[in-house]
């Protein structure tokens, strides 16, 4: 089993959750973050006050997966989530120990 | 006796006297120094009704308008002390205008023309059935609507000012500087500025004014008594107080510019009858102050955005709404005396000399004012007190000045640019002075006594939690 944790750019999303449900993953979570690569930021003045944000906003995606199913996750990941500019994101792979779905007590590949 | 008020006076154009016209076709013989019995017959439904209006508007400019202009400026954390510190300074300066403040404000003074007396402290004496000048003769307003109207402008000024050392004050000791600051400044000046015995009584009594007043200054809705009163106070006071923990070295960015926008916008709304509203009367002059209100204010908006275009390369929003009140700022001493072009280009000039303020000045001397009091309110203040000599001038269109020294009043025979611009500078320098004197000493006696800076955890943790025991949004 493998944890796939992808950071893409915020209008990227629906792109990247369409490709992945074609290849047949089921579930993934979504979190808002802000982070820093060598993507630069923006700056933002108020009334001649210049802030340069060096946080960029970024979606980070998170998905289980049985180890079959990681190699073509990870490419539609990539697939979709390239722009082929800097700041379009990383994808990380993780080995995975345990799996639990809650509702019925059912572990590892069976619970993804 | 000083020479220049025989030709100038308060607010009133010769517009205003061809519109009472009719009024005195119906009553041929105007009444010199009327009774109170004769006032009673003087007085106008229309006026008395926008008067009225015109008060409410004022307050609606405090609140909401002001404490969600100011409060989107500040960060989440403190949005609820600005809105606090400006309803209670609202509260309180009402309190404080009934109980001694009209009566300082705008009872004679007798030979010193500097503050007026006790006499209707508490309102004793004035009632349903008692009356207030206008600026034409024979005709009155009731005298609860003329101290209504008054209110709302003491309200609202030191209200202005906390918008200087935002995020970074002690709330009790605010609300201490703001009664002292009312008693010691806002009402002598507006005394200086504003009193005088009136049309109808100025003939017999020739040196009851207030000083400016006398002088012939020229401030048809407030420049030097609300703007450039609070601007300075608020310059002092952020110097006093010091700049905020991580002025310049983490970002302050304004938590919400939907409120600065939403404020903004109920400003230019109730400005007019801040400005319209001076007229006292609703006639041909109110008309002017209002046009003119409105123009201004657009003219000014529209230079800010083209220069943050020129300099920045993106007109941003508050840019455009800090124009925006910029404009109103600058229009405000000018509006019953300007054209409608004129106050155009007076709108057209203010912003950038108050975009030169809040960027490059304030950066280059590096004080925290934080929501820019001293750049826009005090500098456009400025350029308005000035350029109302200019845009008053009838060769460019404006309404003159009117010799009250006749009865009845007639337009001014002549007028000089140059007389009214040493006369304004004066007004200025007197009002600049005298309100950073005041403010200097209370800062300071406040500083060295009760403290009126909260701790740095406190400031840093916000004020909202720490001074009010609530916040602002809870998701």
């Amino acid at each position: 089993m493998k944890l796939i944790i992808a950071i893409i750019k915020p209008f990227k999303l629906d792109e990247v959750r369409e490709a992945l449900t074609t290849v047949g993953v089921t579930g993934m979570t979504v979190t808002e973050v802000k982070g820093f690569g060598r993507q630069k930021g923006q700056t933002e003045i108020y009334r001649g006050a210049e802030y340069s944000t060096n946080m960029v906003p970024k979606i980070k995606i998170e998905v289980a997966v049985g180890s079959d199913l990681a190699d073509r996750a990870v490419e539609a990941i990539q697939a979709a989530a390239s722009t082929g500019a800097i700041g379009d994101g990383k994808i990380f792979v993780l080995d995975m120990g345990q799996a639990v779905r809650i509702r019925t007590g059912e572990t590892d590949e069976t619970a993804l | 006796m000083k020479q220049g008020w025989k030709t100038a006076g308060l607010a009133l154009g010769a517009a205003a006297l061809v519109a009472a016209m009719p009024a005195w076709a119906q009553t041929p013989a105007l009444i010199k120094a009327p009774t109170v019995a004769q006032q009673a017959t003087m007085v106008n439904k229309g006026d008395t009704a926008w008067m009225l209006i015109s008060s409410a508007l004022v307050l609606m400019m405090s609140v909401p308008a002001l404490a969600l202009f100011y409060g989107g400026l500040v960060r989440t954390k403190n949005m609820l002390s600005v809105l606090m510190q400006v309803f209670m300074i609202v509260s309180v300066a009402s309190l404080v205008w009934v109980s001694w403040g009209y009566s300082i404000a705008f009872t004679s003074g007798g030979e010193n023309h500097f503050f007026g007396g006790l006499s209707k402290a508490f309102l004793v004496g004035v009632s349903a059935s008692t009356y207030g000048a206008t600026f034409s003769n024979n005709v009155y307003i009731p005298e609860f609507a003329f101290v209504c109207f008054q209110m709302t402008f003491a309200c609202i000024t030191p209200a202005l000012i906390v918008g200087a050392f935002a995020e970074r004050v002690k709330f009790t000791p605010l609300i201490i500087f703001t009664v002292l600051w009312m008693t010691l400044a806002y009402f002598p000046i507006a005394h200086m500025v504003w009193y005088w015995a009136g049309p109808d009584f100025l003939v017999d009594t020739p040196t009851d004014y207030g000083f400016l007043w006398g002088l012939g200054a020229l401030d048809f809705a407030g420049g030097t008594v609300v703007h450039i009163n609070a601007g300075i106070a608020g310059l002092v006071g952020c110097l006093v107080i010091g700049k905020r923990v991580g002025f310049k070295s983490e970002p302050m960015p304004p938590h919400s510019l939907t409120m600065t926008m939403i404020g903004a916008s109920l400003l230019w709304v109730g400005w007019f009858g801040f400005n319209a509203g001076s007229n006292l009367e609703s006639n041909g002059v109110t008309a002017v102050a209002f046009i003119n209100t409105f123009v201004a204010t657009a003219a000014a908006a529209v230079s800010w955005a083209v220069i943050e275009q020129v300099v920045h390369k993106k007109p941003s929003l508050l840019g455009g709404v800090t124009g925006a009140v910029a404009g109103l700022v600058a229009i405000t001493p000018a509006s019953g005396y300007a054209a409608p072009m004129t106050s155009i280009v007076l709108g057209l000039v203010v912003s950038p000399i108050c975009f030169f303020f809040v960027t490059t000045v304030k950066n280059k001397l590096k004080y925290d004012d934080s929501l820019d009091v001293f750049g826009v309110h005090c500098i456009g203040g400025i350029i308005g007190a000035l350029g109302t000599a200019i845009v008053a001038d009838p060769a460019l269109g404006g309404q003159g000045v009117i010799d009250y020294t006749k009865f009845p009043a007639v337009a001014a025979s002549s007028y000089s640019i140059a007389t009214q611009l040493w006369i304004q500078a004066k007004a200025v320098g007197l009002t600049l002075a005298w309100s950073g004197l005041v403010s200097a000493i209370l800062f300071y006696g406040l500083k060295l006594t009760i403290g009126i800076r909260p701790s740095k955890e406190v400031e840093v943790e916000g004020l909202d939690i720490n001074e009010h025991g609530e916040r602002a949004y809870n998701y």
